[in-house]
């Protein structure tokens, strides 16, 4: 996982690249890792959604990447006005890295997964590829010169998809 | 709500004596039963952005191991105690006389396990049982869970609830120091992490009130 120029986003947050760059994010657990690209255009963008759904804000102001209904609404934008035109999605994360069963907030991450999905159906975008669940934390790069995105754990070292 | 405004540096010092006063409490416990003298820091409350707190333990990709349990009572919360797998593995070797174990080497005999959850329960209850002295608040730990893993993976779960409300935690954290090994890797922490709502309750209870800016 070693590149010269790697774009690296943080909790709640998202970004895009061109080739030669590559994007990591680090430590998804309950989080999702939502890759969209459009490889003819060798555009990449990632979101670290930590959050389904923005209507749970009780604050003021919404940080737009923090929730899957506004951060591949923001994400898309931003690959548009790059000038990709044909998407496809790859997702990490969503893991249970606790077994609590007193929480509903310990159950995020399969809602995440779920709200993550209807959006990209949403928008039309397949998924080509996914790793997500189980109950270990995911560090994600996306390389958008051929597509690829390596997952790192700490048990079982680094895969492809 | 904004934090920011409604605190001032008062307020953060009565999170810190909280903080003072349950670490205290927690480390004399930890020494106790590992019968090892354990060094306590001086306690710090941050405000810090999500990326941040990960970066207090050494980044959202590094691996550690942890005891997470929520705060139930009057100030809701949750608490995490961190610490490098080398030094989990130290506290596991005092606990169990087991010479050869090691976190950096899976899987992990039950026996271990069990014994860093039993460690997160005897800390996490005597942090608690003070704070709540202290503040005359009713607070009990959940059933502690252990992970092994990446901070951010790990971490975030303790930012879900306040991240409906902030981009930012307010962090209690104490570092405590095993005398016999010194060095970064020796180091663990403690985290407080309450509620947006309960820090209110906090110092409502201590008397303080949060309106005068």
């Amino acid at each position: 996982m070693k590149h010269d120029f790697v774009v690296k986003v943080g909790i709640a947050d998202l970004n895009i690249v061109h080739d030669p760059a590559v994007i990591r994010t680090s430590g998804l657990g309950s989080c999702i890792g939502v890759v969209i690209y459009d490889l003819r255009a060798k555009l990449g963008g990632m979101a670290h959604v930590m959050l389904p759904d923005s209507s749970l804000a009780k604050g003021e102001h919404i940080k737009l990447a923090k929730y899957a209904d506004t951060a591949i609404p923001m994400l898309m934008e931003l690959l548009r006005k790059e000038g990709g035109k044909t998407f496809k999605a790859k997702l990490a994360g969503g893991a249970q890295m606790f077994q609590f069963q007193s929480n509903d907030m310990m159950r995020i991450g399969p809602r995440n997964l779920e709200a993550v999905k209807k959006q990209l159906k949403d928008y039309g975008v397949p998924i080509a590829a996914e790793d997500c669940g189980g109950s270990n934390g995911r560090t994600i790069e996306f390389n958008p010169s051929n597509g690829a995105l390596q997952i790192r754990t700490v048990n079982k070292g680094v895969t492809e998809i | 709500m904004n934090l920011d405004n409604r605190f001032t540096s008062y307020h953060l010092d009565i999170l810190k004596e909280i903080g003072n006063i349950g670490a205290g409490n927690a480390a004399t416990a930890l020494s106790k039963l590992l019968q090892r003298k354990i060094d306590m820091k001086v306690p710090s409350v941050r405000v810090v952005d999500f990326d941040e707190v990960m970066d207090i333990v050494g980044g959202a990709d590094r691996m550690i191991v942890s005891v997470f349990l929520r705060v139930e009572g009057d100030a809701p919360g949750n608490m995490f105690f961190i610490m490098s797998p080398t030094q989990a593995s130290r506290f596991v070797r005092y606990m169990t006389g087991d010479e050869a174990f090691d976190f950096n080497t899976p899987p992990y005999s039950e026996l271990a396990i069990s014994s860093v959850q039993e460690l997160g329960n005897i800390l996490s209850g005597s942090y608690l049982s003070s704070m709540s002295d202290f503040t005359n608040l009713d607070l009990y730990p959940s059933v502690p869970s252990i992970a092994i893993d990446m901070v951010g993976a790990i971490l975030s779960y303790g930012l879900l609830e306040l991240s409906q409300v902030n981009d930012y935690a307010i962090v209690i954290d104490t570092t405590f120091v095993d005398d016999v090994a010194q060095g970064e890797e020796m180091k663990g922490h403690f985290f407080l992490l309450p509620d947006p709502p309960s820090f209110e309750t906090i110092f409502t209870s201590l008397g303080v009130p949060t309106d005068e800016t």
